[in-house]
């Protein structure tokens, strides 16, 4: 039987995501249901004076309008509102808690309707009063109140100096506007009480996180608190954090006893996270043989001013290139909005955008090509640890994806390539992401008949998370993959990290191979205990499950049917439920990388950028499947053209507001944007990195890809623009 | 003038407007029920129907998650009242597969992988249903351009004009 | 949102009787503007009247050589017609350049004429917005105003008309056709929509208690010499940050007869007599464009974020002109400029 294990598998989800029968947390229809529409403060910052809910109260149909009065009790401590996620440094803002403004779109009363119509237009006659207070919302003004906070990495040498005395100097200050994560699916919960136990569906990414945090803002015991999220319709990090909703949702079933939804509006999700807008300086010295002496590299983010959220930006250049001496600061800027979050690539998506632009901009400087800059400065040791990596074929992404884009071909000067009206350009980058691992346990069921279920509370938010799961229990029980069915997205299954970082296929799929040794551990002894079993002496790491049998791998002819096994020794089912081994390891540095290639076509005159082509070569492990490995990495590099040419968060401060809270005005890549998208996958055998040899794809696909564009448009016109997104003002100046 | 006032609180009374009973014909099926006036289409399938296939992503026609067909052509069911569409036929992403055997373009999503999350994935379908019935696109160019009102947040786009060209070429 | 009543028209005459009879009542034909509106909280009408099914969805050629279009024709049915398509391109090209199609789908052709703005401040109740609100301020001047309106400006509303069909039925001369309680009337294409002076509020002349009927397309159709291009943030599905309609009747290579205007900097798609008597009688080439554009702009006025929008203009007008008389219209598929 051929491995399913590196197969390009169909998703074993897609049946139920073509014909609509799979439901998202804002979709089950349960008898009774309430419905619940929110109300958002439209002042940043201050206090309500009064909310006048009678009109509301008036309306046939309407249950009751919650606010921070008339709410059921919540905790009234910090602790009971982090989540696995939250920020250490401060309080985590409390939904519907008191008559403080913290920000624009805050929720401050919640409608509770017999249907969502009712709810909506009895939302509009309720009457808030507030008392504003001054507000600031403006990373630019507010720069000079920016503190310092630990960087993620330590200085070495002295950049400083080292710059100063460099050959070759590039220096430059990169802005990446605030982005919001805008998942197709509006973010909704609906909470059922049941016999004195609330089981609630979620859109989250975490069932786990948001288990325990409703256990703790609610004072419930973990066994009465159950949350379900079978399918998520895009997380992108929104959904790692528990998100004002499902408190809503909670309170509302807990005020009247009935199951309660709550679903936000696409303006309300611009009130939950967003990547930080991040001022990136970028300090890079080299010597005249056109290697690093010095990078420097200064990161100034938002975040709100209860919470202090910050990634690493600063330190991916120890990652990707030799230096001697560097330094890395991160400052933060505390703003009357809501705490930032993780965006897909959290840090390095902005992080790595400057410091690839800043070395184009080096390259350019030194007059060498900017792939053979990252040749010459290519470093086989993580610069600031100084160990080793567990594998980087990250010289193989340079040179496969330069053959497949033919960047040979390319002339370096600037505005020298060129069809009919449009300029031609030509622009690539690195990308580095972290290969992580978190314990997993996973849960196996086998029965008798030949069937197996896998299960770990993970979500699936569309990553493949069900298929690949079911490709490898499929390999490592010797079933066929339609005999295995994949539970996920409960809090009462076995424990499972967040869906993010990159690290659920490698930390699950792991998981699945401890626990199936174990199923298989028992088999054995079941197929030993038969009568003249041809597998007597055998140990368990001798045998392997191949075919529906357990047979020895060195001679398949001692083998044994899984079926006879079980019936033999009147075993129903097996069930075992192992963990993964996360190492703590130091001595290697465990990353992804890549190298992307991109092609614009910029029109002289007008400005009009289209991104025609886009190589992005990845090496990244183990890909266990292929398929569905390059839609993550292609849908990677959509992001990474949205946030070169379109993402951006527009805020009126005078207003403290978001001005295109829409997805009409807020602009995310349409199809006509998008063209040629060529995925590779380098080989990358790692035995180092786990046992499997993964090491994840969500992130990796969108880091570098804004770079290569920036760099591409640079190539094409000969105009740097250094502050995202790049529109066509900004690239010609109109006159 | 500029930024000198404020915006006005409006005033507004409690008297509701009763709901309107109506029948639609969905996937085949005769419905009746009631709906408010401001009942959209996308209410009335999901929230009164239980028909959750057809999805709500901005409500406000920007994304394209709720196409559905109306007597045979692509509409956004989110910015149609319910009430207007009486007697119409409607084709949802539930109604798509026949017998329990896929659309072509269904099996052609699954095929090209044409999806991640899911959750635009019925909008794109049913978007789709309606480009082919219209005729008018034969190029990729010409797919991306009318398949431009179903945002895919995931950025499946590629796949989703490869699973849309394999539905032509089999249909 | 605020609730509202529903009632459908059973013809003309009735649908005029209904909203004589209630001022804050509103027709509803396509939806796909005002229920956006509505959930908004920007529109608040406390009845909507359904002309959907009135019977004014026929495309017939007039016995003058035009053609005269019904009020509810749907926006694609209308673009993918055979006489436009042959005899009006610039037309169905406009069309197609809008919204997706779903949208055109549903949307009709008398709505198209009333579209609301897009302004930011508009949309957003939270903002005093003299339009919205008349006397409460406009803060896209000062604001964030990138989308906004550099020609026709007042202090009172810097918002632009959203449409792209708009702009080629102006740069047709087409005719408005509306009824009302004091019988039928017709109204030329450029009186239509107003400029925003003191009263914002106001976005065309079409009285409250009116309906469009039709829409006239004049002989005339330009289907040698034409082009619209559309200048946008993302390559679909988004609005117009300039476009330009451009028509011309050309004698060998001099210009007979020419038609320009603009989309996305006006509260009205902007026509000057001016730019188009400049290229009569001229060679079909840059220079004669360039002075056009120069005529079409002029007292243009940016508010900061939008200042880009005059010169984008510019080089727009001679971009599409130059389309135009070379017969190699913008392409709707292939997102390169000619």
């Amino acid at each position: 039987m051929a491995s399913y294990i590196g197969s390009a598998t169909s998703r074993v989800d897609g049946r139920p995501k073509v014909t609509g029968e799979a439901r998202y947390a804002g979709e089950f229809n349960v008898p009774g249901l309430v419905h619940g529409y929110v109300i958002e403060s439209t002042i940043p910052k201050g206090r309500i004076v009064r909310i006048d809910t009678s009109g509301a109260l008036g309306v046939d149909g309407v249950i009751d309008v919650l606010t921070h009065q008339s709410r059921p009790p919540m905790a009234d401590k910090d602790n009971a509102y982090k989540d696995e996620v939250a920020p250490e440094e401060g309080s985590p803002y409390r939904p519907l808690y008191d008559d403080r403004i913290l920000f624009t779109g805050q929720p401050v009363a919640l409608v509770l309707a017999e249907d969502w119509e009712t709810a909506r237009v009895a939302a509009s006659m309720v009457k808030v009063e507030y008392q504003k207070e001054p507000h600031v919302t403006d990373l630019h003004a507010e720069r000079s109140r920016a503190f310092a906070i630990d960087a993620p990495e330590k200085p070495r040498g002295d950049a400083a100096k080292a710059f100063a005395s460099a050959a070759v100097r590039h220096a430059a200050e990169y802005f990446i506007p605030t982005e919001h994560h805008n998942p197709m699916e509006l973010f909704a919960s609906t909470a059922i009480w049941e016999d004195g136990r609330l089981t609630v569906y979620d859109k989250t990414q975490g069932v786990q996180n948001v288990q325990k945090y409703l256990c703790g803002v609610f004072k419930m015991k973990p066994d009465e608190v159950r949350v379900m999220s079978p399918y998520m319709g895009g997380g992108f990090g929104a959904g790692l954090r528990p998100q004002y909703q499902v408190v809503l949702a909670v309170l509302g079933a807990s005020a009247l006893k009935r199951p309660v939804r709550v679903m936000l509006t696409r303006a309300q999700m611009y009130a939950l996270g967003y990547r930080p807008a991040s001022i990136e300086r970028l300090a890079l010295g080299a010597s005249s043989g056109g290697t690093l002496e010095s990078v420097q590299h200064e990161a100034i983010a938002v975040t709100s001013q209860f919470e202090e959220f910050a990634r690493n930006d600063t330190g991916w250049g120890n990652l990707l290139y030799r230096s001697p001496n560097a330094k890395f600061e991160h400052r933060l800027v505390k703003l009357d909005l809501p705490t930032s979050c993780d965006m897909r690539a959290p840090g390095a998506a902005t992080g790595v955008y400057a410091l690839e632009c800043a070395m184009d901009e080096l390259a350019i400087a030194l007059k060498t090509d900017p792939v053979q800059l990252r040749l010459q400065c290519y470093s086989e040791r993580h610069q600031g640890e100084d160990v080793p990596y567990t594998s980087k074929q990250l010289r193989e992404c340079y040179r496969q994806g330069a053959a497949e884009f033919g960047w040979d071909r390319r002339n370096a000067e600037p505005r020298s390539m060129r069809e009919g009206s449009e300029l031609v350009g030509w622009g690539m980058a690195s990308g580095v992401w972290e290969a992580l691992q978190m314990p997993a346990t996973v849960r196996i069921v086998l029965t008798a008949n030949g069937h197996a279920e896998v299960a770990t509370a993970a979500s699936d938010i569309g990553t493949g998370t069900y298929t690949i799961m079911a490709q490898v229990a499929a390999d490592m029980l010797g079933l066929p993959i339609d005999s295995i069915s994949v539970k996920l997205g409960d809090s009462t299954l076995p424990q499972c990290p967040l869906e993010g970082g990159s690290w659920i296929a490698s930390s699950v799929c792991n998981a699945i191979a401890n626990t199936a040794r174990a199923v298989r551990g028992d088999l054995l002894e079941l197929a030993k205990e038969m009568k003249d079993s041809p597998l007597a002496g055998v140990g368990v790491d001798d045998v392997a499950l191949i075919d529906g049998k357990i047979a020895s791998k060195r001679d398949a002819t001692r083998a044994v049917p899984i079926a006879s096994a079980m019936q033999s020794g009147n075993a129903e089912r097996i069930t075992r439920e192992e963990a993964n081994k996360v190492d703590e390891d130091k001595s290697h540095a465990r990353n992804v990388h890549s190298a992307i290639f991109a092609e614009v076509k910029v029109d002289e005159e007008l400005g009009v950028i289209r991104v025609t082509r886009v190589v992005n070569a990845v090496a990244a492990g183990r890909i266990l499947n292929p398929k569905t490995a390059h839609s993550q990495v292609m849908g990677g590099v959509v992001w990474g053209i949205g946030m070169a040419l379109h993402e951006e968060t527009l805020f009126d401060h005078h207003f403290g507001r978001v001005m295109n809270a829409n997805i009409a005005e807020y602009h995310v890549p349409v199809n006509a944007d998008i063209h040629d998208i060529k995925v590779i996958f380098v080989e990358e055998p790692d035995e180092i990195v786990n046992p499997l040899g993964i090491k994840g794809l969500g992130e990796i696909g969108i880091v570098g890809v804004a770079a290569a564009i920036a760099n591409a448009v640079y190539h094409a016109t000969g105009k740097r623009v250094r502050d995202l997104p790049i529109t066509l003002d900004k690239v010609i100046q109109f006159e | 003038m500029a930024r000198s006032g404020t915006a006005k609180l409006t005033t507004r009374t409690a008297s509701v407007p009763e709901k309107i009973p109506i029948r639609l014909t969905v996937n085949g099926s005769q419905m009746e029920l009631r709906v408010a006036p401001w009942t959209t289409l996308l209410d009335a399938l999901r929230d009164h129907l239980d028909l959750t296939g057809t999805k709500k992503g901005c409500d406000h026609g920007q994304c394209g998650a709720c196409t559905v067909l109306v007597d045979g052509r692509r509409i956004n069911s989110c910015l149609t009242l319910a009430v207007m569409k009486e007697g119409a036929e409607i084709i949802t992403i539930e109604g798509l597969a026949r017998n329990g055997e896929l659309h072509p373009l269904q099996q052609a999503f699954i095929d090209q992988d044409a999806f991640q999350c899911g959750y635009c994935t019925s909008g794109q379908i049913c978007s789709a249903a309606g480009l082919l019935a219209e005729g008018k696109a034969r190029t990729p160019n010409e797919i991306r351009e009318l398949m431009s009102g179903n945002i895919c947040r995931c950025g499946a786009y590629p796949n989703i004009v490869a699973a849309i060209l394999q539905a032509m070429e089999r249909s | 949102m605020t609730p509202f009543q529903y009632a459908r028209a059973n013809d003309v005459a009735d649908a005029i009787k209904q909203i004589a009879t209630d001022p804050s009542a509103k027709f509803i034909a396509g939806g796909t503007n005002l229920i956006d509106l509505i959930k908004y909280d920007v529109e608040e009408p406390t009845r909507l009247i359904d002309i959907s099914h009135l019977p004014l969805r026929s495309i017939e050629q007039t016995s003058t050589g035009g053609v005269l279009i019904g009020a509810m024709v749907p926006n694609t049915d209308l673009a993918y017609h055979p006489i436009i398509e042959q005899r009006y391109p610039l037309l169905a090209r406009a069309i197609m350049s809008g919204a997706s199609q779903q949208l055109r789908n549903m949307a009709s052709t008398g709505g198209n004429l009333l579209q609301r703005t897009r302004c930011f401040y508009f949309y957003d109740t939270a903002t005093p917005c003299n339009k919205r609100e008349p006397g409460s301020g406009c803060s896209a001047i000062d604001g964030i105003n990138r989308i906004n309106a550099v020609l026709g400006t007042s202090q009172a509303c810097i918002a632009t008309h959203p449409s792209d069909m708009c702009v080629a039925l102006a740069a047709l001369e087409a005719t408005v056709h509306v009824a009302g309680p004091a019988g039928a009337r017709t109204i030329a294409f450029a009186d239509f929509h107003r400029l925003p002076g003191n009263t914002p509020q106001r976005d065309t002349n079409l009285e409250p208690d009116e309906i469009i009927t039709a829409i006239e397309l004049p002989p005339k159709g330009f289907s040698a010499n034409y082009s619209y291009l559309k200048i946008r943030d993302r390559l679909s599905y988004a609005f117009a940050l300039v476009s330009v309609a451009a028509a011309l009747e050309l004698d060998g290579d001099t210009i007979k007869e020419a038609r320009l205007a603009l989309g996305g900097v006006a509260h009205k798609p902007w026509r000057s007599s001016a730019a188009e008597a400049a290229l009569l009688g001229q060679r079909a080439e840059a220079t004669a464009f360039a002075r056009a554009a120069d005529w079409l702009l002029h007292g243009a006025k940016g508010y900061g974020h939008n200042d880009f929008k005059i010169g984008l203009a510019r080089r727009a007008i001679v971009r599409t002109l130059g389309q135009a008389a070379r017969g190699t219209p913008q392409s709707l598929s292939d997102k390169k400029i000619r």
